[in-house]
């Protein structure tokens, strides 16, 4: 799928709107860091990923892990406007019997890969499916690539730096994955739970290829996964500068908004500000 | 059966020293042999050991399969994880550990990225229970049985010696999700190879989810699993001595439970004793009183396991089960005191 940087813009904008629309909705949830990454969202599914909302479940299809599951909201937006399931059905978040939980749960017709919410393991199960892309081209099966989302409040968790020896060990270069730094935990500001530069050079420094982007500039984005694709013999990490809460004026930089829905009165506000963009 | 003879059983297991870890009867050279086995058929098998490989009785399988072996270090949570990625890619991973590491250290990640998906990780734990007595304290996995039986999707299998764990590794490949595979470093005889009473004791072919009824008795039902299904069998002879009818079964697969065999010899005997290399709470006689006790049959039970307490370090397995009252002598007594 081809798409110009402007039309790019424009489907991360409705993303963006439907995520503050269904984390109000569902009166809970996480719209810090959903709205943060939705640019990159936009960038994979609607650029770089192979994929077709029609055939879910093809073998080929790449692979995308969102390690921080709960911000889930900006993969449910991203995937119903890729056309994976109905937009009627982002306002069933969080709702009894709804195909879409409060974090990640596995549901390939819909185009969700794991469940998750336990900070550190997506990234595991990634590597996992990198490698069976690896066997299975050995084996002369189709291979795929495998994208993941980590954020750097998540990287506190030791499995993060365990699957980052794995996988430079086995040279994982169909992985590409993609850490949200956003400088916001539950708590309070990344720096002030647990400091965590720098950053790219502790990952250079573990075996991986590490580009650093802003990610809100889509000709950085598309520049970093497709160069990222590309390195030999390393798999790829990208630090994708972002601003937590992007695209509402009072959400951005807060960390308080790392998990709590808008009210009524926020919702408006939020909404004037996005639609008159 | 002469008190002789049952000493000399007893003395059998006893005198065998954990040194030599290739004996032929240790229960997880079980599991490597199985695993050799099971591969030829499977060729999407693969195993990954977090440095322990050896000792989990994975090096032939790397030996012969070196692409489809992953050695991941030290990262227990790491393997879980990379396990169930390659289960949703359609392979079959074995994951090999020290029980005392796999579940305790990746429990969170055998719920949320293996059970939670029914990824079709094989989990293989050796070095369970009472059965490494040098290591100590802390390598003395006394709760994983009822850890890993609390999680949904999971199934739990306990050996009772090499040739079952063989049997039984072959067998969960057919079974689609997560199985916990409990092994022991400590030498066991070969059930089946016993000829102290053959008959009395029978071996039926050992199948996933059936438990083996070894020996059939009148008078109380002796539920064990893991080494204990030998001690067991011992006492269960010492009370044919005393007059008492015993039987025994082996409850190798803890979950899902056999509750037709488990209910149909509580009726029967209407007094069950379990005998488990285990805390006594939360594992396999846990499991067999949920049951009873909501089929409100009425039975007479008694759960022999350690008693709330952890391990401790000793130059045998023998010194230990002696210590926490998990031997054929013991179990002759608690069995007594039920019928009294």
């Amino acid at each position: 799928m081809k798409n110009t940087v402007l039309d790019m813009a424009k489907i991360a904008h409705n993303i963006r709107i439907d995520i503050v629309k269904m984390v109000h909705a569902a009166g809970s949830g996480h719209p810090g860091g959903a709205l943060g990454i939705a640019d990159v969202m936009t960038a994979l599914y609607f650029q770089h990923m192979h994929i077709d909302p029609e055939r879910p479940q093809m073998a080929e299809r790449d692979r995308f892990v969102l390690s921080a599951a709960h911000m889930v909201p900006v993969l449910y937006a991203t995937l119903a406007e890729r056309g994976f399931f109905p937009k009627s059905e982002l306002l069933t978040l969080r709702q009894f019997g709804s195909r879409l939980q409060g974090h990640t749960f596995r549901n390939l017709e819909i185009g969700v890969e794991t469940t998750g919410g336990s900070l550190g393991q997506g990234i595991s199960i990634a590597l996992g499916f990198a490698l069976a892309a690896k066997l299975g081209q050995r084996e002369g099966k189709p291979g795929f690539h495998t994208y993941c989302v980590i954020g750097d409040g998540e990287s506190d968790e030791g499995q993060i730096w365990e699957a980052a020896l794995f996988a430079a060990k086995y040279k994982l270069d169909n992985l590409t994955v993609i850490l949200d730094r956003n400088n916001i935990q539950q708590s309070g500001s990344g720096t002030d739970i647990m400091p965590l530069d720098p950053v790219a050079y502790k990952w250079e420094a573990f075996g991986w290829k590490v580009f650093q982007i802003d990610g809100h500039d889509f000709s950085q984005i598309n520049f970093a996964l497709e160069k990222a694709k590309l390195v030999p013999a390393k798999p790829a990490l990208i630090v994708a500068n972002t601003i937590p809460g992007k695209g509402v004026s009072f959400m951005e930089h807060n960390y308080e908004w790392h998990g709590k829905a808008p009210n009524d009165a926020e919702f408006k506000q939020a909404m004037k500000e996005l639609e008159s963009r | 059966m002469s008190k002789l003879m049952t000493k000399k059983a007893e003395l059998k297991q006893t005198t065998k020293q954990p040194n030599n870890s290739t004996t032929e009867t240790s229960i997880r050279d079980g599991f490597g042999r199985g695993l050799l086995k099971v591969a030829k058929l499977y060729p999407e098998i693969v195993a990954l050991s977090a440095d322990l490989t050896e000792s989990v009785r994975m090096q032939d399988f790397e030996k012969k399969y070196p692409e489809h072996f992953f050695q991941v270090g030290i990262a227990e949570q790491n393997m879980a994880g990379i396990a169930a990625g390659l289960a949703l890619s359609g392979y079959i991973p074995f994951i090999g550990s020290f029980a005392c590491f796999q579940p305790y250290r990746n429990l969170d990640q055998m719920r949320t990225s293996i059970c939670m998906m029914n990824a079709n990780v094989k989990i293989i734990s050796s070095h369970a229970g009472l059965s490494y007595a040098a290591d100590g304290i802390q390598v003395q996995a006394l709760e994983d049985v009822g850890i890993m039986r609390m999680l949904p999707n999971m199934t739990v299998i306990v050996p009772a010696d090499a040739e079952q764990a063989e049997v039984l590794t072959q067998e969960m490949v057919k079974l689609e999700g997560p199985v916990y595979l409990r092994l022991g470093r400590e030498q066991a005889s070969v059930l089946s190879a016993r000829k102290v009473d053959s008959k009395a004791e029978k071996f039926p072919a050992i199948e996933i989810g059936k438990a083996q009824m070894i020996r059939e008795g009148l008078d109380i039902t002796i539920i064990a699993c893991g080494y204990m299904v030998a001690k067991a069998l011992d006492a269960a002879m010492e009370l044919s001595n005393q007059g008492i009818s015993a039987q025994v079964i082996n409850l190798h697969t803890i979950k899902p439970l056999d509750t037709h065999t488990i209910l149909t010899a509580a009726k029967k005997t209407g007094h069950v004793l379990t005998v488990e290399d285990h805390q006594a709470a939360g594992g396999m006689g846990s499991a067999v009183a949920e049951l009873l006790v909501q089929a409100k049959d009425d039975v007479k039970m008694k759960i022999l396991g350690v008693g709330d307490q952890f391990g401790q370090t000793a130059k045998t397995s023998a010194e230990l089960w002696e210590a926490y009252g998990l031997t054929s002598k013991n179990i002759v007594n608690e069995a007594q005191k039920l019928l009294s």
